[in-house]
């Protein structure tokens, strides 16, 4: 697989086929059994110390869960990577933090604690933090979940206009075939364990691949069996206990 | 034959957790020695295990030392020896009573309060963030709440016998008229700074170090579900309490054996 | 919660803490204050009885000082009671003697010292001369029963 520099790549998939333990190996959280993960063309590095930290200085990651800080505001959770990261000094921080807010549009709520904010704040926030030392990679996990139909276009505007104007390349994990066509230049869909095709949006949705069909078009049977297996029906109903 | 391929599980499962149970406090232990610079992360942490600790501390300690006022007087009593009493009640409370009560009432306030944080935090995925933010959890999450619990736990221990001697000397004198003269020079007599309160801060010190460790290392490793979470709580306070009380029994034979 | 409430919390938190070390050290315990100045006697007893280190030592009921130390002597099968007694009473006559007393008639037991008559005082290693062993509760009442039974003879044979 091959996240291309610059552009969104979207990774879609039916739910525990291993999307979100992919971006764990990508930021070397995870390791794999077999193969490699390679980063601007160096390995990831397995054992946790400098080499690993500093490749993860540019990667940035929005969690599904917005993993904010809880004890902090949402200024100094913004904040938490610069000052843990670099030395600058309080006016430069200060300075960066209320960019970032004011990318992802909440400048306003910079005092405000993670659990008085709503779903689609807190991820903003995450969002802001992600970018903070302007990394070059982002990592998405199921940036749509939960979400109301406005927030959801503040995130698709978002995750679009940050990769863009900033240069990024966005990797994002998610199963919405609409939200993720709609922003990605690039999907790759997996399914048991493996690859099972990829593409641009308009090719994935007119693919003839039986698998990819499936989920495009979200059919409930397929090569993904409606049925779990099971004993044969009228044997199972006949039987007497 | 199947119960016996079970308890062989179980036991290799057991012995696999207590060698994670090790790993963990290796590295938390370097965490911890890592994250003095930052003091402050360790005073916050001081704030939430100690201070919140200490009401519960001094009422349970004034109750204790009554009780032990109480009991040890009906006994002292058969034989007229009712003026050893504040050497009785400061014994008991220096020696066991102080550092072991207070460390099981740690355990169920700080150390069941540690597990769900930690739990809460990985759960929602807060551990993984601070790691992808290249800061190690060790550093900036565990290792000032190892030493906070550290320097807590003598301070509560020592907070509970003083409190216990008083409340013992309150039923003691106030109750039944034992001489309040009495009362301090008898445990002064018999009490030893060296024996009996270092020994009693060393128990606290080790208990402190004990109940901590479990309460993060539930915590750390807790399933990332609210049940996982309680499941865990539920587990710290069971775990520290019996290691407490086991390691109070080899000690206490260590200690006062020889004397 | 604002961290300066936070730090005062803290600090009130150790404060206790210490202060709670504190008296447990000075007021529990018996150490304070004797520790430092203090100089060593030594005194033979036959039966030391239920005596215990860290008993009192008194001078007409005053406590002068501690016993450190209870030993036997392999020599001469006599037990060895070593005394710390505080700097400040230096002037007991080499000819004092010591006595195992009890407190009440049934409480803990502690030393006596009767100051003698000589100009010489204790110092630092002395030894006491003159002792009074540990007067044994079963030994009294075998001897006040042995006494009235011998009595009631007499009386008997007087008859």
């Amino acid at each position: 697989m091959i996240i291309p520099r610059g552009k969104v790549t979207v990774i879609m998939g039916p739910s525990g086929c291993g999307k979100s333990t992919l971006l764990g190996f990508f930021g070397g959280r995870l390791l794999p059994q077999k193969g490699s993960v390679k980063f601007d063309g160096q390995p990831v590095p397995r054992k946790r110390g400098v080499a690993l930290y500093k490749m993860r200085r540019n990667m940035g990651m929005l969690f599904q869960s917005s993993a904010l800080l809880t004890d902090l505001s949402v200024y100094e959770n913004v904040a938490f990577p610069l000052r843990e990261q670099t030395d600058l000094p309080e006016q430069i921080i200060r300075i960066l933090v209320l960019m970032k807010l004011e990318m992802v549009g909440l400048r306003g709520a910079r005092d405000m604690l993670p659990s008085s904010l709503s779903g689609g704040m807190a991820r903003r926030v995450a969002l802001a933090r992600a970018i903070v030392l302007d990394p070059a990679m982002i990592m998405y996990d199921e940036p749509f979940v939960g979400l109301d139909p406005i927030s959801m276009g503040v995130i698709l505007k978002l995750i679009r206009e940050l990769n863009d104007t900033l240069g990024l390349t966005s990797v994002v994990v998610t199963h919405d075939i609409h939200e993720g066509c709609a922003i990605a230049d690039y999907i790759y869909l997996l399914g048991g364990g493996k690859v099972t095709g990829h593409g641009t949006p308009d090719q994935m949705l007119n693919s003839d691949h039986a698998e990819v069909r499936q989920f495009m078009k979200g059919q409930p049977d397929g090569p993904v069996h409606f049925h779990y297996p099971a004993d044969e029906y009228l044997a199972d109903l006949g039987r007497v206990d | 034959m199947d119960w016996v391929a079970n308890l062989g599980q179980q036991v290799i499962r057991s012995v696999s957790r207590m060698g994670a149970a090790a790993l963990f406090f290796l590295q938390a232990v370097v965490g911890a020695v890592k994250c003095l610079p930052r003091f402050h992360l360790v005073i916050q942490q001081l704030y939430s295990i100690g201070v919140l600790t200490m009401l519960i501390i001094l009422v349970s300690g004034l109750f204790v030392g009554m009780v032990l006022g109480l009991q040890g007087y009906y006994q002292l009593v058969n034989f007229s020896a009712e003026s050893s009493l504040g050497l009785v009640v400061a014994l008991f409370l220096v020696r066991e009573l102080g550092p072991v009560l207070s460390a099981l009432l740690f355990a169920g306030r700080a150390g069941s309060a540690l597990t769900a944080e930690i739990g809460l935090m990985k759960a929602t995925e807060q551990i993984s963030a601070m790691e992808m933010m290249a800061v190690d959890p060790m550093q900036r999450v565990i290792g000032p709440r190892l030493i906070a619990g550290i320097i807590a736990m003598p301070l509560l221990a020592a907070m509970m016998s003083a409190v216990g001697v008083i409340g013992g000397y309150l039923i003691g004198h106030v109750q039944f008229g034992v001489d309040s003269g009495v009362y301090w020079s008898s445990m002064q007599s018999g009490v030893d700074l060296y024996d009996d309160i270092l020994n009693g801060v060393i128990k606290s010190v080790v208990f402190g170090f004990i109940v901590t460790w479990v309460a993060l290392f539930e915590g750390y490793n807790a399933t990332p579900t609210s049940e996982g979470v309680s499941r865990a709580t539920t587990r710290t306070v069971v775990t520290s309490s019996l290691a407490v009380l086991g390691v109070d029994f080899i000690l206490t034979a260590l200690m006062f054996g020889g004397l | 919660m604002q961290s300066r409430t936070i730090e005062t919390w803290v600090g009130i938190f150790m404060l206790l803490g210490i202060a709670a070390l504190a008296v447990l050290a000075f007021k529990v315990s018996g150490s304070a204050g004797t520790d430092g100045n203090v100089y060593r006697i030594a005194a033979r007893f036959e039966n030391v009885g239920g005596l215990n280190e860290k008993a009192p030592v008194m001078i007409g009921g005053v406590r002068v000082g501690r016993v450190a130390r209870i030993s036997m002597d392999k020599e001469d099968y006599s037990a060895v009671v070593e005394m710390d007694i505080e700097q400040k009473y230096d002037n007991l006559p080499s000819d004092s003697g010591a006595s195992i007393l009890t407190s009440g008639l049934l409480g803990a037991q502690f030393v006596g010292l009767d100051p003698g008559a000589e100009d010489m005082f204790l110092e630092h290693g002395d030894e006491l001369e003159i002792t009074q062993s540990a007067i044994q509760l079963e030994t009294l009442i075998s001897q006040f029963m042995f006494s009235q039974g011998s009595s009631r003879d007499n009386t008997d044979k007087a008859e």
